[in-house]
């Protein structure tokens, strides 16, 4: 079964590290902005580290840091094994690591700064920016460099994810970020007014679209099967959702800017493909759940499946909640308000974040040539900690967020609104606390997992990269 | 947009419903002889997969997000320039809203209007609105206690830069104020800045260095005269604040007060007309004019 060929797995190690690291700093700084918004004195009037500033480095730190380091981490491992081939060019993957890194840090440094494009999820000036083109061309070419050396003949579900997903944030990234430099950390868009903003959130929802789901269902594709021991429910639910989700997800961007000067053709379509998109987003939740049955039993005793499990309930909780909010009338009364809020972290505590550790749990062990993680209990508490976390966060940013909705339209019989703005901020804090705790509890589990994976990798003899499986004839 | 456009997207549009439409009908396919087995690739040793059929209530509920979609887009804008047939649009529907508020709110501001302010402040039911139109049209500079900030008059003291009455008011909330007092560091020098500073001290009955107040006096007789007057009790025709108060909209001390002699200053009370129409800027004159009632 063995071959000389070894798969090439430093760089696997390398980001799952760093998947650890910044995902506490990233929740760390969360947290702190969460407590701001209930005492706003823990700025302590130093403008870097103001609300403003802050909040961009722990979007960033969260989805790019934390989750960018994850997907290059399951796709640089994924893409080896269902290809049964060494990485291409393992050399251009050390370079992506160190790239990948060294534009995280940029941001950490430039966005307390004050430094940024004031685009949501795309803050990072001109030379990061091009920076981070030049790690992902070269990622591209490393992944499909293997997908092209591959000794198998059929392309696995889990690479048309992430194939997908690189291509498109390639893309994505640099429409977006089209921009005339006047000074090395100043620019301005080559767009402007709607046509930014529609650009802006065509990037946005992609972004979420391909980077937080199309990337994370590639590791999906991979970790439940290969936990749960089980072949994957339906190859044909695999293609009609991965076809149907990234046509779909393409279109959903105007859901972003319902009643603004974004023309009313442009708000329907959004609108109505937000709404197709909820089928195609559940065939991957009923894809990855189905494949489970006949293995539930598991579930009790395996916390790196309940970690999975419970990412993919609230991947199809999160994917229901999008297009109904995408519906006008529903987001007349979200829009603005913390409902929104709640609803991105249902998807990226719940979804990105268990899935994620779920993931890293699973693979840590092997890239360090050892059988399991150092402590099941460990991964259980940190499991439990962080789904209790989960739900007080969400929980907390719907009530008040639809408490803020119906406040702001509440009218006296003269016609008079009924609340000042500042009322509604003030009937906000108590969930604000719970939000509080939820993120903090959240933190706690990862901490837990970085004690864990620390414990793990002491363990270690000396490692020794795995051979490369050959293929079985089928 | 052009003609070009507008079928660009509905074509777009369209072909992109068809093929997902297309899509389903092809996967869904029932291919018998596969039911329950794998589709015989393996990977990574042991990785599988069926080929289960769709899930029958997943792809009704597929079909049915697409006809209400196809549904949508004919009764709403959505296919280029196509306006849908409900001839709906957001503007419509905002002009719609506005419309039917006035219509059902219209009775009671007329009746509020029909009241001269000074006797509209005794009347509770138009206080109450007041009071919401104050809180969420004013409050945001004046203070939710009217008391003003810096360079934000306080409308409870009973001191008023435009004048009081109730036409004074009305005015100043319909149409707006602009105050400016110009610099006069140039023409005074900094020792008559600080001598016409000390001067003004005087007039508030503040402390004051004597000796400088009364070296002040000439320059203030010269320049400061024609809008705060001989008195320093302000012009209101003007918008002069009275000096004599130790009333200070842009701050008392020394410093601040011989800044502004030294540099000037600008300052503006937008116009609330157009935002919230003649008979809500009545009622809110009302407010403001009892606020001093109260005092």
């Amino acid at each position: 079964m063995s071959s000389t060929e070894i798969y090439s797995d430093r760089v696997v190690r390398q980001f799952a590290i760093m998947t650890v690291v910044w995902g506490v700093v990233g929740m760390l700084v969360g947290v702190i902005i969460a407590a701001q918004l209930l005492w706003p004195a823990l700025n302590f009037d130093i403008p870097w580290l103001s609300y403003g500033r802050l909040r961009p480095l722990h979007t960033n730190a969260v989805i790019f840091a934390f989750g960018g380091s994850g997907l290059f981490a399951t796709s640089y491992y994924i893409v080896q094994r269902t290809c049964h081939a060494r990485l291409y060019m393992p050399k251009l993957a050390a370079f992506t690591f160190w790239g990948w890194q060294l534009v995280i840090v940029a941001a950490a440094i430039t966005l307390p700064l004050g430094i940024t494009q004031g685009k949501e999820y795309a803050e990072l000036e001109w030379p990061i920016a091009i920076v981070i083109a030049v790690v992902w061309v070269a990622y591209a070419v490393v992944f499909f460099g293997t997908i092209a050396k591959r000794r198998v003949k059929h392309i696995y579900v889990a690479n048309w994810f992430f194939a997908a997903y690189i291509i498109t944030i390639a893309v994505l990234h640099i429409v977006n970020n089209l921009a005339i430099p006047v000074g090395l950390w100043k620019s301005y868009p080559i767009y402007s007014g709607v046509v930014d903003a529609m650009v802006q959130w065509w990037y946005g929802h992609n972004a979420v679209g391909f980077f937080l789901t199309a990337g994370f269902l590639g590791m999906m594709y991979y970790f439940v099967p290969k936990q749960a021991q089980r072949p994957i429910y339906s190859y044909r639910l695999s293609v009609i959702h991965f076809w149907a989700l990234i046509s779909i997800y393409m279109w959903a961007g105007p859901h972003h800017l319902h009643y603004t000067t974004l023309p009313d053709w442009a708000q329907s379509l959004g609108m109505v493909f937000s709404l197709m998109l909820l089928a195609p987003s559940w065939g991957g939740m009923i894809n990855g759940i189905m494949t489970l049955s006949g293995a539930w039993h598991k579930l009790r005793t395996d916390p790196i499946l309940k970690f999975l499990i419970v990412s993919l309930s609230f991947y199809g909780m999160s994917t229901f909640e999008g297009p109904m909010m995408s519906i006008k009338t529903v987001n007349a009364l979200s829009h603005y308000t913390d409902w929104t809020v709640g609803h991105v972290h249902a998807g990226a505590l719940g979804w990105v974040g268990f899935i994620t550790m779920g993931s890293l749990y699973a693979l840590i062990p092997r890239v360090y040539g050892l059988k399991q993680m150092y402590s099941i209990r460990l991964m259980d508490w940190h499991f439990w900690i962080a789904t209790i976390g989960v739900v007080l966060y969400i929980a907390a940013m719907w009530m008040a967020g639809v408490m803020q909705g119906l406040m702001w339209r509440a009218v006296n019989p003269d016609g008079t609104l009924t609340y000042t703005f500042i009322e509604s901020i003030a009937a906000t804090y108590p969930y604000y606390a719970v939000r509080l705790l939820g993120g903090v509890l959240y933190l706690a589990g990862m901490l837990i997992m970085v004690y864990n994976v620390w414990k793990t990798i002491a363990q270690r003899a000396e490692v020794v990269d795995e051979p490369v499986v050959t293929t079985v004839a089928a | 947009m052009s003609t070009f456009w507008s079928w660009y997207i509905i074509v777009l549009t369209v072909a992109s419903i068809v093929g997902i439409w297309w899509l389903i009908r092809w996967t869904s396919k029932p291919i018998p002889k596969d039911e329950g087995a794998t589709t015989h690739h393996v990977w990574d040793g042991d990785l599988e997969e069926y080929n289960n059929p769709l899930p029958r209530w997943w792809l009704n509920m597929f079909y049915i997000s697409i006809i209400f979609s196809i549904g949508y887009l004919l009764l709403y804008p959505g296919l280029g320039n196509f306006r849908g047939l409900l001839g709906w649009s957001q503007v419509g529907q905002y002009e719609r809203e506005v419309a039917r508020a006035e219509a059902v709110y219209a009775e009671i501001f007329d009746r509020f209007a029909a009241v001269p302010v000074p006797e509209l402040a005794r009347d509770e039911a138009a206080m109450r609105a007041g009071h919401n139109l104050f809180m969420n049209n004013c409050a945001t500079c004046h203070g939710s206690d009217a008391r003003g900030a810096l360079s934000f008059p306080n409308l409870t003291d009973g001191d008023w830069l435009w004048g009081g009455t109730p036409e004074a008011i009305t005015q100043s909330i319909a149409r707006g104020r602009v105050g400016v007092m110009p610099g006069w560091g140039a023409a005074l020098g900094e020792d008559g800045v600080a001598e016409v500073t000390e001067y003004t001290l005087r007039l508030a009955g503040r402390d004051h260095d004597a000796a400088l107040a009364e070296a002040g006096k000439p320059h203030y007789d010269m320049y400061c005269v024609a809008c705060h007057g001989s008195d320093g009790r302000g012009n209101t025709a003007l918008g002069a604040p009275n000096l004599t108060n130790d009333i200070w909209l842009h701050g008392g001390s020394r410093t601040r007060i011989a800044r502004i002699i030294r540099d000037g200053v600008a300052n503006e009370m937008p116009a609330q007309l157009h935002l919230l129409g003649e008979q809500r800027v009545h009622v809110l004159a009302a407010y403001v004019y009892r606020l001093n009632l109260e005092e």
